[in-house]
Formats: C-alpha cells, structure tokens, sequence
C-alpha cells in the first residue's frame, strides 16, 4: 500500500550556499521501496537537480551509501519503511568527506587513503607459476570476510577517529590490509604488520564499532581489526602504546585477576618513555587529590588460582 | 530480586564511588547483590585481541561462577556489559568452540558453563525486570530541574545485536530513566559517540578532541550536567577534563555522574555519599545545593 513520506534531503550547491539546508519533499511512496529507488522518484517527480551518486542498484558496486537519519547506509539496500519515523526520513550525504553536490561527496581522500597499505598482492621475485597463485579452501577463508568489501565508504563515513584525525588510516584501508596481511600468497607480511603498527594505524582505533555496524558487506572492519591485533601480539610487534597497553592487560590479570590501575598507564606509555610517563603525572595528581587514585596495593580476585593456572598454561603454547 | 554483581576492574579502583552508589541504590530498591569476588577482569576487548581464547575462557568462566550461584549477572560498567554479551553470542552461536572453551575451563576450575545465566546492566536491571513505574512510586527526591544529557558508551549501542535497545541508533532508554527520575533528558548529537578513552594513552590528541566534542555538543544542547553508564567513559570525560578543555579551546565545567550516583540520589541519598566529591569536575548548580 502507498503512503506519504516526508523525505527531508540535505541539500548543497556550491555555487549558491554557504551551508548545507534541508529540503523537504513530501512524496507518495509504494509499499517495498528502497532509498534509491525513492530518491529517483523525487528526481523524477520533484526535482531534477537533486543530486546523488548510484549504479548497480544491487549492493554490490558500493556507490550509493548515504546517511539516513544520521548514520551510513546503502540506499540500494534500505526500505524507506525501516527508516521513516513519524512520517519523516532523514537523508545526507556520507560524512567525514567534503561535500561537493547534495548527496555526492568526493571520495578521493578514502580512495587515496588505500594508498597507506599496499592493496595489491606482493608475490616476490620467486618463479612465475604458469597460471594462476593458487589457495587452499581454508587459506581464503581467513580472508573472505576482507575480500567483501565493496569501497561504499560507509564505514569512514561514521568512523569516530575519522572524524577527529584524517591521517587515521581509517577502517576500510585497515580491512584492504588485512586482505593482504592474510592472503597466503603474500610475501610482504611482516612489512605490512611494520607499516600498520606506526602511529595512525591499527591501534589508533578505538574499539567504538561503528564501522561494523554500518558496513553493508561482511568485511566488518573491527573484526578485522581484531585479528590484525592478534596478530601483531602474536608475531611480537610491540613497540607501540597499544600493543604495550594489551601487553599490561596480560600480564596484571594473568597475575591478579584484575587490573592493576597504577600499572597499566605506566606499562602502556613505555617504562623507558620519559616523556610519556611525565605526562601521566598531572591526572595522576588530579586523581590523588581526589582520592579517586587506585589502591597502590592492587586487589586480587578469590581463586585467582584459576585465572593463574589458564594464562600460564597459554603463555606455555605461545612458545 | 537479586542478582550476583560483577563491579569490573574500575569500580575497584579509580571509579570506587560507582560502586558505593550502586550498593546504596539497590537497598534502597531491595535488590539483593550478591558481589562476584572471584570473578576476573571481562578483558575489555583487549584481552580478547591478545588471545582470544583466553578471554573466552576468563568470560565462561565468570558466567559458570554466577550459574553456581543461580543467579543472573548485573554490571555496572557498559564495556564489563558489552563484552559479556559478545563473549555469550560467540560462544552460544559456536557450539564447537563452546565445547573446547568449556573443557579448558574444566581442566582449571572444575566448572563448565552451561548457557543459562543472563548479563544484564544496573539500568536494564531497572527499565526491564524492576520497572520505571515501580521506580517512580520510589523516588522522594526528584531531580526537578536538572537537564541531564546520557552518554551512553559503545557498548550500550554497538554492535545493535549484542544489546537490548529496542532502537540502538536512536534509543530512549537512558533518557527515560532520566525521566523517572525527575530530571529532564537532554538529546544532544554526540551523545552516541565514542569517549575517547580507548585510545587515551595511544593517541592522547585524538582522545581528548573525541571526549572534548562531546562535552561541548551536550553543552551546546543545554545539559547541565552528563550521566553514563559506562565508568570508563566517567574516567575519561571527567578526570581528563582539564585536558579537553585545552584541546577543544573552551572550557567545560560539565560534571559527569555514573547512572547509579542519579539513581541512589533520586531515591533520597546524599550526594555526599554517593561521593560526587571525588569528582574531578564538581558538580555546580542544582547538584551542588
């Protein structure tokens, strides 16, 4: 059955507006239609300038992403009926990228920001097979999730970090490098881990999980964030606050149970980092001065015995 | 009603006084608690990426300790909450994995975990099993007045499967406690947003600057003060406060109070022993009268 929407675009024009504003176009809708479709028919019934960017209609070429109601969705891939709200349905253009029309953003600051990661096979030198690299099943699996992404950008368009720090490699080059990271023909691994353990990279993230809630494919770039993390802990690439940090975790919970507060700061910023743990000491006054600092002899959880024992026994097979 | 309750690491230490009020709300509610002191650390996350098994072992471990009691979990920390569900789905979702998870845990404490036990925070504990009219008939100080805007963590919203929100990109759920409890909610845009403090020691810039727009868009909104249920987000916003007022160039004053503070406070506790004192940023206004 048909019903009025109310679909309120963020209208842009460069030529005219300082600003972006709201439009709203009131529009008779069928039962069962997507975003895309509904935005076609605003075109066709109400507005031909209206701007925006598609192709294959069919979630799979990732050109359509934009925000409804404030967060990242394909429009080929959402009904109106799951996002209109008394009526009304919110629609912008992705964020974290500069406006250039209406719906359309410029999305050469996430392309180029593949750039940061090799997102191309690094097969060495060695002989060239006669046809193709092959791969065992159970070698693609561990990258299938990263070999879904289809470039929409919804993720950094919601991406936290993204939002405050554009050199943050953001969550799909981070997927792009764990597509490589993974892939069993890949000779660049411990290279790659190097690059993405620098300031910016994989350990910048801070766990907020939008990017995986709004990633329409199955790549969900936290996930794959995780298992590059794993990874990076496994393999020994240390140097950086947030394999410290992880590092701390491991070694005050495999011993107490719990954490140890007054640790953790000092094991992340590096017990050699002079600077670093200088800057600890204004919040740590602040604290103290509260009473808010935590107790310099750290508790331990009853049966610690338990915890103790499973955290030996798996730093044994780390070995 | 009673529940075996999980404090999490921070409420033993830097954020001791979100565990002092939580106790004071629930006698004030007749929620039993019985505190889980031998339960580890959920791992917040991080445990999980430096070896994800034995994060799941820590977490069955922890549901397999309440399962002995009979009892269903609270938290009072968001990350302890968002955690737990995440552990629960995987394990649950995988019952090969549940299986070997379950017979490393055996071999260390002789316990299994069985898939029965239900990890619930403090505010879900009160929207969905005490009830807000219930709530309501038991507040004696309203908090008239005060506009109050939630900042409700990662964890409380994402990923939307691991959580009971009915609308996790645009819930009520805080800001109809808020209600309840005579406050008035403030909506503001970031009140969804990242705190920050995952990456303070990482990126300090960038924590600050996350933490910093968020005070100021709640700020900005009218809010007189913020209220969240996570304490991580209450170490950030409140003890690194000064250091986003310099970042984001303005300053701040926004007290920032764990959701059991507004609770036990609303029931008729003294600010003072719900120690809003040893708040960095002290409350001003209402909350200080």
């Amino acid at each position: 059955m048909a019903s009025k929407v109310t679909m309120r675009i963020q209208r842009f024009d460069p030529a005219v507006d300082k600003e972006p504003h709201d439009q709203d176009f009131e529009i008779e809708l069928p039962a069962g239609i997507t975003i895309l479709k509904a935005l076609n028919k605003v075109r066709a019934e109400k507005d031909p300038t209206l701007a925006l960017r598609y192709s294959c209609g069919s979630a799979i070429c990732g050109s359509c992403a934009l925000k409804v109601n404030g967060h990242a969705r394909l429009a080929c891939k959402t009904q109106v009926s799951d996002c209109t709200i008394d009526g009304v349905m919110r629609v912008g253009p992705i964020g974290n990228l500069k406006i250039l029309r209406d719906l359309v953003v410029d999305m050469d600051p996430f392309l180029e920001s593949l750039g940061k990661v090799k997102p191309y096979l690094e097969a060495g030198n060695g002989s060239v097979p006669e046809l193709e690299r092959t791969q065992r099943p159970e070698e693609f699996l561990q990258i299938d999730p990263s070999t879904t992404c289809i470039l929409c950008a919804a993720c950094y368009s919601d991406c936290n970090v993204l939002a405050v720090d554009e050199n943050f490699f953001g969550p799909a080059t981070l997927a792009k490098a764990h597509r490589f990271i993974f892939d069993s023909r890949d000779v660049d691994t411990p290279e790659r881990m190097r690059a993405i353990s620098a300031k910016t990279g994989v350990w910048d993230c801070t766990h907020c999980g939008e990017c995986s809630t709004r990633c329409p494919t199955e790549t969900k770039p936290l996930e794959r964030i995780e298992e590059i993390r794993t990874k990076a802990m496994a393999d020994g690439f240390h140097g950086n606050a947030g394999a410290r940090h992880a590092l701390g975790f491991r070694e005050t919970v495999g011993k107490r149970g719990i954490l140890d507060e007054n640790y953790l700061p000092a094991r992340s910023m590096g017990f050699f980092n002079i600077p670093g743990l200088l800057s600890l000491v204004p919040i740590g006054l602040r604290m103290m001065m509260r009473g808010k600092n935590p107790p310099l002899i750290p508790h331990k959880i009853d049966k610690v015995d338990e915890v103790k024992k499973t955290f030996a026994r798996f730093e044994e097979l780390r070995k | 009603m009673k529940y075996a309750l999980y404090t999490g690491c921070v409420a033993k230490g830097a954020g001791r006084e979100n565990l002092v009020a939580t106790y004071l709300a629930c006698e004030k509610l007749g929620i039993e608690l019985v505190e889980m002191t031998d339960a580890a650390c959920c791992g917040a996350g991080v445990i999980n990426e430096d070896n994800p098994m034995v994060a799941d072992i820590m977490n069955a471990r922890t549901f397999s300790l309440a399962e002995a009691q009979g009892l269903d979990i609270m938290n009072i920390c968001t990350t302890c909450q968002g955690v737990h569900r995440k552990a629960q789905r995987k394990l649950e979702g995988k019952p090969d994995h549940m299986a070997r998870v379950n017979d490393e845990l055996e071999r260390d404490t002789g316990r299994r975990y069985k898939g029965e036990v239900k990890v619930k925070h403090f505010y879900e504990v009160l929207l969905n099993d005490y009830g807000l009219e219930k709530l309501k008939e038991k507040v004696v100080n309203p908090l008239s007045g005060l506009k109050l805007g939630a900042f409700y963590g990662c964890y409380a919203t994402r990923p939307p499967e691991v959580n009971d929100l009915e609308n996790p990109d645009d819930p009520d759920e805080l800001e109809n406690l808020i209600e309840a409890l005579g406050a008035t909610p403030i909506r503001y845009d970031e009140r969804l947003k990242c705190c920050g403090f995952p990456i303070a020691m990482v990126n300090k810039k960038n924590s600050m600057q996350l933490g910093g727009n968020a005070i100021v868009s709640a700020k900005e909104a009218g809010a007189d003060a913020m209220v969240t249920p996570c304490p991580l987000c209450h170490l950030n916003l409140d003890a690194y406060q000064p250091d986003m007022e310099s970042r984001v160039g303005r300053k701040l004053d926004m007290p920032i109070l764990h959701i059991p503070q507004l609770v036990a406070m609303a029931l008729g506790v003294s600010k003072e022993a719900v120690r809003l004192q040893t708040h960095i940023v002290r409350p001003t206004g209402l909350l200080a009268s």
